[in-house]
């Protein structure tokens, strides 16, 4: 009956309330996240406006960005600004009847490493937050996606959004990935093809036997950065692996109602001859391990590539674009990245501060220790994941090898609290965004994986590390 | 929020691609709670030195862009984060429309919910009104007849939906028109409760909150 759909037309089409003339539908939402940063307005709105909270047991809110990753930290930060949007997240939560991780909670973290976490998000659900890597959600098989504060007071008042449908986009990578090389190296890989606009009007399903091959973990890393290529979400279809990570966490459904969750997650696959506006398709036996260069994450090339040259490069806005990023970035042409010394690294961030992340940094400093000149940090994404850590032994192999070992948090990643590079500072990172300035004014970001990183710290330049030992 | 239905003012050249929402409003701007009073955080890592001294070759500090109430780049202006920090700090600065070749989806829906107009156009388009743009010649963007017109009649079509442009016309609260459709969403969430039952009444079932630490 009817025409074949694809995944994101499931979930779309089965959360319409209302569409109006021109296509724009009222979308119910299932799951909103807030954290401290972009809710506070929304807060400030409602209640000028004298509207209530339509579902508050729908909403999670946690505070992440501008929080200290120190030991010991309270809503009494050092930061007066931060102390303000900390105070009120929690003030406006409490007026409002809605659920609140503070410091005092184990449960406390990364918002996008909270909500699957605590099995918030399931397959086929709607889930917005007011944070562009809400995308994260996606790798459940959930239609995820980033929100600004006018729509998280939409989503508060009425329990939907004024949305348009998105194209569908299909990225399919077949084959197993080499040996040494991660989720995070293949999402580079396809940003790195697709182009950080090159996805943009677009939901982007993740297929093909290299994403299908990925942990929970490693799907949430790679949706996490489907933004990056422009995408709204950027999702994979729900099988055994999800159903496995779901079951038992506090908000999964119960026992009871388990058999038939699973039956409604079922329905959400797109079906066979279903048709995508955009197709890109990579080989996974030819991905390397990738590091970023310049000052978008498209920019980004294998670790034993060499910073490519302006000169050959024939469209006049794009070589403008490339000559500031390697000013930015004080790199050469033909520089080879292996060559590249840093000052800092950062293991963190929703893309990269999950356990496996933390066990794989472990596995590769066992032993060892960080180079002299680097400063290096580990945040993991949540009070839960550092306790995990800490049981164990990863925490002890870490700090051992000279990482120092923090509280959750965005941390470096976005530098909104006291983590963040000084002028001219260089960091191999985990996280998103190699933006100007991101991780702190004038600082310099190369994006890779936890592996890479950790192996980046002891070296205190970029190796490769399939030649590891 | 604020009507839009045309304006006519001096138009900022930003000549870029990629201009992100880290650049528009970098972090230090995210730690504001109200949605007022932002113009100074508008490029302000551009706009001022560390001692927040004016630099002078950054567009927005020349004259008569200073003044100006249009931005025209190249592609995907307002990639990356979703901070509304961004329009905030553009209309309070005077920014009522953007003009470039391509937008991020995030940051171009934003724009609309604070009465600011994106308009795409062609590359050649965008090429014309770049060039009135450094020459300091008003440029004027009209909603109704959906148009970007220049100093010399040249006149570029441009696409806006209907119902964004039914919203900016008239001002219309977002929230307030949805809440005509109430009954619908009561309609469809008691349905939905039936086929989604774990989804409603959410708690930790069967368990306490995490212990304390």
């Amino acid at each position: 009956m009817g025409r074949p759909n694809t995944l994101y037309d499931k979930i779309w089409d089965s959360h319409v309330v209302h569409q109006y003339e021109d296509g724009t539908c009222v979308l119910y939402i299932d799951q909103h996240l807030i954290h401290e940063i972009t809710s506070p307005q929304a807060f400030e709105g409602l209640r000028m406006a004298g509207r209530k909270v339509r579902r508050a047991e729908a909403t999670l809110a946690v505070a992440d960005h501008d929080v200290p990753t120190t030991s010991g930290r309270s809503d009494d930060c050092d930061d007066p600004e931060a102390r303000l949007q900390l105070q009120l997240i929690r003030q406006n939560t409490r007026e409002f009847g809605v659920e609140y991780f503070g410091f005092e909670d184990v449960r406390q973290g990364i918002v996008h490493v909270v909500g699957p976490e605590q099995g918030l998000t399931q397959p086929g659900m709607t889930v917005v937050c007011g944070d562009s890597h809400t995308a994260t959600h996606g790798a459940f098989g959930a239609l995820a996606f980033g929100i600004c504060t006018s729509e998280v007071e939409h989503v508060l008042a009425t329990q939907t959004l004024l949305q348009r449908r998105s194209k569908n986009m299909r990225i399919s990578v077949e084959g197993e990935l080499p040996l040494g090389v991660t989720a995070k190296d293949l999402v580079l890989a396809v940003i790195g093809k697709v182009g950080t606009a090159g996805a943009t009007g677009h939901v982007i399903e993740f297929a093909g036997s290299a994403f299908r091959g990925l942990s929970m973990e490693g799907r949430m890393t790679v949706s996490n950065m489907a933004i990056e290529a422009g995408a709204r979400a950027g999702l994979f279809a729900p099988d055994e692996k999800t159903y496995a990570y779901l079951k038992g966490r506090p908000y999964a459904p119960p026992a009871a109602m388990w058999q038939k969750a699973v039956d409604h997650w079922e329905s959400f696959r797109s079906d066979p001859d279903a048709v995508y506006e955009s197709e890109v398709t990579l080989a996974a036996a030819a991905i390397e391990p990738m590091v970023t260069w310049g000052t978008s994450p498209e920019d980004v090339i294998s670790v034993n590539a060499a910073v490519p040259d302006p000169d050959k490069v024939a469209v006049e806005s794009k070589r403008n674009a490339m000559l500031q990023a390697l000013a930015y970035m004080d790199l050469k042409p033909g520089q080879k990245v292996t060559d590249i010394k840093l000052d800092k690294v950062f293991i963190g961030s929703c893309t990269n501060s999950r356990i496996e992340d933390l066990r794989e940094a472990a596995r590769v400093v066992q032993g060892k220790k960080v180079a002299s000149h680097i400063s290096a940090l580990v945040v993991p994404g949540s009070g839960l994941v550092k306790a995990q850590a800490e049981q164990e032994g990863i925490a002890d192999i870490l700090i051992q090898a000279g990482f120092e070992w923090r509280e959750a948090g965005c941390s470096m990643c976005i530098g909104m609290n006291p983590d963040r590079l000084r002028p001219g500072e260089r960091c191999a990172s985990t996280s998103n965004r190699n933006f100007e300035g991101r991780q702190g004014p004038k600082g310099r970001t190369h994006l890779v994986s936890p592996a890479m990183a950790a192996a980046a710290a002891v070296a205190g330049h970029f190796v490769d590390i399939r030649t590891w030992a | 929020m604020e009507k839009f239905v045309q304006i006519t003012g001096y138009a900022a050249p930003m000549p870029m691609n990629n201009i992100n929402t880290d650049m528009i409003t970098p972090k230090q701007v995210m730690k504001a709670v109200s949605r007022k009073g932002l113009s100074w955080g508008l490029f302000c890592e551009y706009r001022f030195d560390d001692q927040g001294n004016e630099n002078p070759d950054f567009v927005l500090n020349k004259e008569p862009w200073r003044r100006a109430s249009i931005v025209v780049a190249l592609e995907n202006w307002g990639c990356g984060s979703s901070r509304e920090h961004a329009p905030w700090a553009m209309l309070d600065f005077g920014i009522r429309s953007v003009i470039a070749i391509s937008f991020a989806d995030i940051h171009y829906n934003n724009c609309f919910k604070n009465g600011i107009l994106p308009v795409a156009l062609k590359p050649d388009e965008v090429a014309r009104v770049m060039k009135d743009a450094e020459a300091g010649k008003p440029v004027t963007v009209d909603l109704p007849s959906q148009t970007v017109r220049l100093e010399d009649g040249a006149a570029f079509p441009f696409h806006v939906d209907p119902f964004r442009k039914d919203c900016l016309l008239n001002g219309f609260d977002d929230i307030a028109l949805t809440m005509l459709e109430s009954d619908k969403i009561d309609a469809y969430e008691s349905a939905y409760r039936k086929k989604v039952p774990w989804l409603f009444d959410r708690r930790p079932a069967g368990r306490e909150p995490a212990p304390f630490r």
